[in-house]
């Protein structure tokens, strides 16, 4: 198969296995291309792609800008913040504004759940998700398993722990419908007021101590505490949090077994992950971010070359 | 289906060994010179070059595979999109003679994509065309091979079919298509 079955990239949860591996595979090739002395390809010149971020975001705009200048795009940023949206203008006005720039395909997040679902039903470009509140990041949840699929040669059978703040990332759940179609093994493990109440409906363990869930597992997916999404206390400090559930190297080192340690950025360090685990041969984290352009090229590419 | 077979396996043996004299011609000690095949099929052929010429010289000579899909010129056009394979160039073409190697030349839009992604691994001195079939008077663009295995006059509807796979016999066919629909 040399097609994704979808002509958007809207969550995890619309694409098959076979879309992944195709992903995976495609991805490969780009990792060789940015890694040139030339790292560019110019697969997409004709192409003119719009990243709107309805919310703030770092890497993934910036990996998303890279890759999309790797595959020789043009690119439009447009950002929330500077824009006619604090004017009282809607989503589809918005979005429709930048399509009559005769824009091909549309990068967005937003802090509303389905707003890319909603924006696919109504205009004709490719829509990729970069993020919809707290329902899906698809591209971070491939980047991830693209990363553990580069280091173990197969996801299939592992053991995956997705450590943290469960009930707010989008991460986790595009994380888990990743891994259960790649044929994964997962568990969550968090603050029981943040793991979300019907997780187990998803078919993942559920695992309230840290240390057991870094025994069980192959590899330790590690999320952040969003605070800017958590308008109650879930639990009484970040200091608290960190003493239960953050990961430093003692405990790595008291496992009969070498795990291996992912964050889907940002970290706070001393909270989540301590800088020693951070910064070991344990981490991929870096690792990860070079995946992800590979990645999110490898998503544009395949996209935009669908016939017109 | 008519099946024509224009290469069995004795020729072909031969006709590698002529190409290999002539790059030694050209070539001789391969210092400077670097062997690329283009993917997927090109590399097939470049192993059975890279092996004639190591019996032939002795020495061994660096070589790569080049994949040029993201160089094509009908991105979007197909209905299918097409597969890129792997290229693993571990060097710089910067200075080099630079020796593309592929089975069939057609209408000449692979290799010209191929050059174009050659560049971004330096500007070469030269750059030579090998290839094992010429499909004569079907090119769209301007260019043409330093060697050629075998020239084939062929029609729109025919194709070249060419078996390198290791664990085969090496032998090229000329297909006819136009008795499928019959």
């Amino acid at each position: 198969m040399t097609q994704l079955s979808q002509k958007h990239l809207l969550g995890i949860k619309d694409i098959t296995e076979k879309d992944i591996q195709l992903i995976f595979d495609t991805a490969d090739t780009f990792k060789e291309v940015i890694n040139r002395p030339i790292k560019k390809v110019p697969s997409l010149r004709d192409i003119t792609i719009a990243n709107v971020f309805f919310e703030n975001s770092t890497r993934t705009r910036l990996s998303f800008e890279l890759a999309e200048k790797r595959l020789s795009a043009d690119v439009i940023n447009f950002s929330a913040s500077s824009s006619s949206v604090k004017k009282g203008e809607t989503l589809l006005d918005t979005v429709n504004n930048i399509l009559a720039m005769k824009v091909d395909m549309v990068v967005m997040r937003h802090a509303s759940p389905g707003a890319p679902h909603f924006l696919s039903r109504h205009i004709n470009a490719n829509i990729i998700n970069a993020g919809d509140g707290t329902h899906e990041h698809p591209t971070q949840a491939l980047l991830d398993t693209y990363s553990i699929y580069q280091k173990y040669g197969n996801v299939a059978g592992l053991k995956v722990a997705i450590i943290g703040d469960i009930l707010h990332s989008r991460v986790a759940i595009s994380n888990i419908f990743a891994l259960k179609k790649l044929g994964a093994e997962v568990m969550v493990c968090g603050p029981n007021t943040l793991l979300p109440r019907y997780i187990q409906s998803l078919g993942v363990k559920v695992e309230l101590d840290v240390f057991k869930a870094l025994q069980w597992c192959d590899v330790a997916n590690v999320l952040r505490i969003q605070l800017e999404r958590q308008q109650i206390k879930y639990f009484p400090s970040l200091r608290e949090y960190s003493l239960y559930y953050g990961i430093n190297l003692a405990m790595l080192q008291k496992l009969d077994k070498e795990i291996t340690i992912m964050h889907p950025g940002p970290i706070n360090r001393g909270v989540e992950l301590s800088s020693d685990v951070a910064d070991s041969n344990h981490a991929i984290i870096l690792d990860q971010v070079e995946n992800g352009v590979a990645t999110r090229m490898a998503v544009l590419y395949l996209l935009a070359s669908q016939k017109q | 289906m008519q099946k024509r077979l224009i290469l069995n396996p004795d020729l072909l043996s031969i006709t590698i060994n002529r190409l290999c004299h002539q790059l030694i011609e050209n070539h001789s000690s391969f210092e400077n010179t670097v062997l690329v095949g283009l993917q997927p099929r090109g590399a097939f052929l470049l192993h059975l070059i890279l092996a004639q010429l190591k019996n032939l010289t002795g020495v061994n000579i660096t070589y790569g595979y080049l994949d040029s899909t993201f160089h094509r010129d009908d991105f979007r056009r197909l209905d299918v999109p097409p597969k890129a394979h792997e290229t693993k160039m571990d060097f710089v073409v910067e200075d080099k003679q630079v020796i593309l190697i592929d089975d069939v030349l057609f209408t000449g839009r692979s290799v010209r994509s191929a050059m174009d992604a050659l560049l971004a691994f330096g500007r070469p001195q030269k750059v030579e065309l090998l290839v094992l079939i010429d499909r004569k008077y079907s090119r769209d663009v301007p260019l043409a091979p330093n060697y050629v295995g075998k020239e084939v006059n062929t029609l729109a509807h025919q194709k070249v079919l060419v078996q390198l796979e290791p664990d085969k016999q090496n032998k090229v066919w000329l297909i006819n298509e136009e008795n499928d629909a019959a």
